[in-house]
């Protein structure tokens, strides 16, 4: 008879913790193996293929840096928005919030003010339009209790609308023989690329920045520590005297903002106007919520996982090019992983022992009671 | 005049259809204690394995047989992360949302702008569809709509006036009680999140070939999280669930009525979602305890804790 006994560990160390991480990827790739051979394709070949095509040439790895740009900014942002137990599922309409208002300053002063004033003025743009759209959940629910899974949601649908509407309506571009989207941004506004490859620096640099600056705060100051309590135990907080009100605003605007600066980044950086709202956000709201888990909810941590999962995205760019595969493969990968490690939490905080004991044994051991 | 207000409230109710199947899944659900965010997902293999099955043999209800089945395999997954694994609720059901689109968006490939030669026939109650008025808008309608209704009512008398459905109730609010009175705390979830699984993809099923016959990628559009607004919005009360879901029927309906007055499409699509933002403005007005939310909704359940 297969018996399982399960013991709560007394104490995690990091390296357990790494280990664990580890291991549901693997499981995790054994499972997306199992779905890809369900699905007819060969799944030996297709996993290899992720990992060759992201990591495997220049190219690839140069795509995958430009990738990791949003997700490192995203995903900072929501490990902190995590933290505190405010579940942000929103980033896809801060970005595209983000993006809507740097748009509009490159629009308005693109030909009037030089590079070094408008791009920081982009940036600025597209952190407050992030932060605005993060701080409507934020005051619904502190003030209305309104779960934020569902306003951030919602609002992510009623910002692809309103970019929508603005495409094909009033910002539609006369350079676009009639398909949506606005004119090309003015030369000033464009962000510089490292030569041959997409990865506009800048953002990536505010990227990093961003990422030491939210370490700094998650660990090292007062806020942090009020952000941890929150949601790790808010009554003890309440009895603190915490302002929950101040402090989810702060998280929010942090988040937020964080999310409209890849906006910005990913307009003035990869596509230079504004199209349709899923071409801007790609999915990178939703993937930078793995990237934030896989990470611990760790600022520095998610440099790694953002690259790892950048990785995924343009592996699987790979994959659907080679193999004809949707583009929902990614989501399916992406889905798995986010499953496996949710999963192994429970591997790390519990010890699970499996044994093999004999009837007899087994009542041998209950009278020895 | 006369035809024109049954057509529009013919098709109110046709578009409320998924939102209360979807509701009342998340209701039983929910009231179980387990917060399932994998709606949206599970809805879209619900209605990508109803096309397909439709679309091969030609017979609709085999083919929500099938979708009912996927349904409820697939919330599985989010069953044995949440439930024996403890995982986090909300991560889990985004991970099942994401792995529903993905999968759906995958199989549903090769079928995507193909026509439906079959679809699920309305189905005029014979007598009841002749009475006016009232005829044509209850009795001549698809067989998800009775079926959605029968199922609202019986899930609320199976909620509120059985034993069964008080140990589900009893589960949400108070798990460890609930173990001490002999009830199985893990199975009588696990039948909850699966139940609710099943009718999110009766939902994606009735999408797929009763209300539009075709299948495109992301064909859910958000209902899948309406669903789970409406949820609070029904004060997790299966029969409050109709009004809700036909009352957001009239909100998706109102989109085809004002498009000709010359208002941006694009504006008009946001309404579901601004509605689904109002009302919860509207709820979150109400003192908190008065909404009946399962006390233990969304914590795992440990055993032997104290």
């Amino acid at each position: 008879m297969l018996k399982l006994n399960v013991y709560d560990r007394d104490s995690i160390t990091p390296l357990r913790s790494l280990m664990t991480n580890i291991s549901s990827l693997l499981a995790s790739l054994l499972a997306i193996g199992i779905v890809f051979f369900l699905c007819g394709v060969n799944p030996l070949y297709a996993i290899a293929k992720i990992f060759t095509g992201s990591f495997g040439s220049m190219y690839g790895f140069q795509e995958t840096i430009t990738k990791a740009i949003p997700l490192i900014l995203i995903g900072g942002g929501l490990a902190l928005a995590f933290r505190a137990k405010f579940w942000n599922i929103g980033a896809e309409g801060q970005l595209l919030m983000g993006a809507l208002m740097g748009t509009w300053v490159g629009l308005t002063w693109g030909s009037s003010l030089p590079s070094s004033i408008l791009i920081p003025l982009m940036f600025a743009a597209g952190f407050i339009g992030g932060a605005f759209l993060g701080l409507i959940p934020a005051i619904l629910k502190i003030k209305f209790s309104i779960n934020e899974v569902i306003s951030t949601l919602m609002l992510n649908y009623i910002c692809a609308e309103l970019i929508t509407m603005l495409i094909v309506g009033p910002w539609k571009g006369n350079t676009r023989f009639g398909f949506p989207g606005t004119n090309n941004l003015n030369e000033a506004a464009l962000l510089g690329v490292i030569s041959g490859s997409r990865i506009h620096y800048v953002t990536l640099i505010i990227a990093i920045i961003s990422i030491l600056i939210l370490s700094i705060i998650v660990y090292r100051t007062r806020f942090g520590y009020e952000v941890r309590v929150i949601g790790e135990n808010p009554e003890a907080g309440k009895y603190a005297g915490i302002d929950f009100f101040k402090t989810t605003l702060v998280i929010m605007t942090l988040s937020g903002g964080l999310a409209g600066v890849a906006g910005v980044g990913e307009l003035a950086g990869i596509h230079h106007y504004l199209g349709y709202p899923a071409s801007i956000s790609s999915g990178y709201g939703f993937t930078a919520i793995i990237v934030a888990w896989l990470a611990k909810l760790n600022p520095i941590y998610v440099l790694v996982s953002a690259l790892f999962f950048a990785g995924i995205l343009v592996g699987g760019d790979a994959i659907q090019i080679s193999l004809g595969l949707p583009g929902a493969t990614v989501q399916i990968v992406n889905g798995i992983l986010l499953v496996f490690l949710i999963m192994g939490d429970y591997f790390l905080k519990h010890k699970v022992i499996v044994s093999f004991v004999s009837k007899n044994s087994e009542i041998a051991c209950a009278t020895k009671k | 005049m006369e035809d024109v207000v049954i057509s529009v409230l013919h098709r109110t109710m046709v578009a409320g259809t998924p939102l209360l199947l979807g509701t009342i899944g998340e209701v039983i659900c929910e009231r179980s204690g387990i917060l399932n965010l994998g709606v949206e997902g599970v809805m879209s293999v619900g209605a990508v394995v109803a096309f397909v099955v439709t679309y091969t043999t030609g017979n609709p209800w085999l083919a929500l047989m099938a979708a009912i089945l996927a349904g409820m395999i697939i919330s599985v997954i989010h069953a044995f992360a949440s439930i024996t694994l403890m995982a986090n609720q909300v991560v889990s059901g985004l991970a099942l949302t994401m792995i529903g689109l993905g999968l759906s968006g995958m199989v549903g490939k090769p079928y995507v702008g193909k026509p439906l030669a079959v679809k699920m026939n309305d189905f005029a109650i014979p007598w009841l569809s002749d009475i006016p008025f009232v005829g044509p808008l209850f009795f001549k309608q698809s067989p998800f709509f009775y079926m959605a209704i029968i199922f609202a009512l019986a899930a609320w008398f199976f909620l509120e006036r059985t034993l069964a459905g008080i140990k589900v109730r009893s589960t949400g609010e108070n798990p460890r009680a609930t173990e001490t009175q002999g009830v199985n705390v893990t199975l009588v979830r696990y039948i909850c999140v699966i139940t609710g699984g099943a009718f999110s993809a009766m939902a994606g099923a009735h999408l797929s070939t009763s209300y539009s016959k075709s299948w495109i990628e992301g064909m859910t559009a958000g209902r899948g999280w309406i669903v789970i607004a409406l949820t609070i919005f029904a004060l997790w009360n299966p029969g409050k669930a109709i009004f809700g879901s036909f009352l957001f029927g009239g909100v998706f309906v109102l989109q085809y009525l004002l498009q000709p007055v010359g208002i941006s499409p694009n504006f008009l699509a946001m309404l579901p979602y601004i509605a689904t933002l109002l009302i919860l403005f509207g709820m979150g007005l109400r003192d908190r305890r008065r909404l009946n939310a399962p006390a233990q909704l969304g914590e795992p359940y440990k055993r032997g804790e104290r």
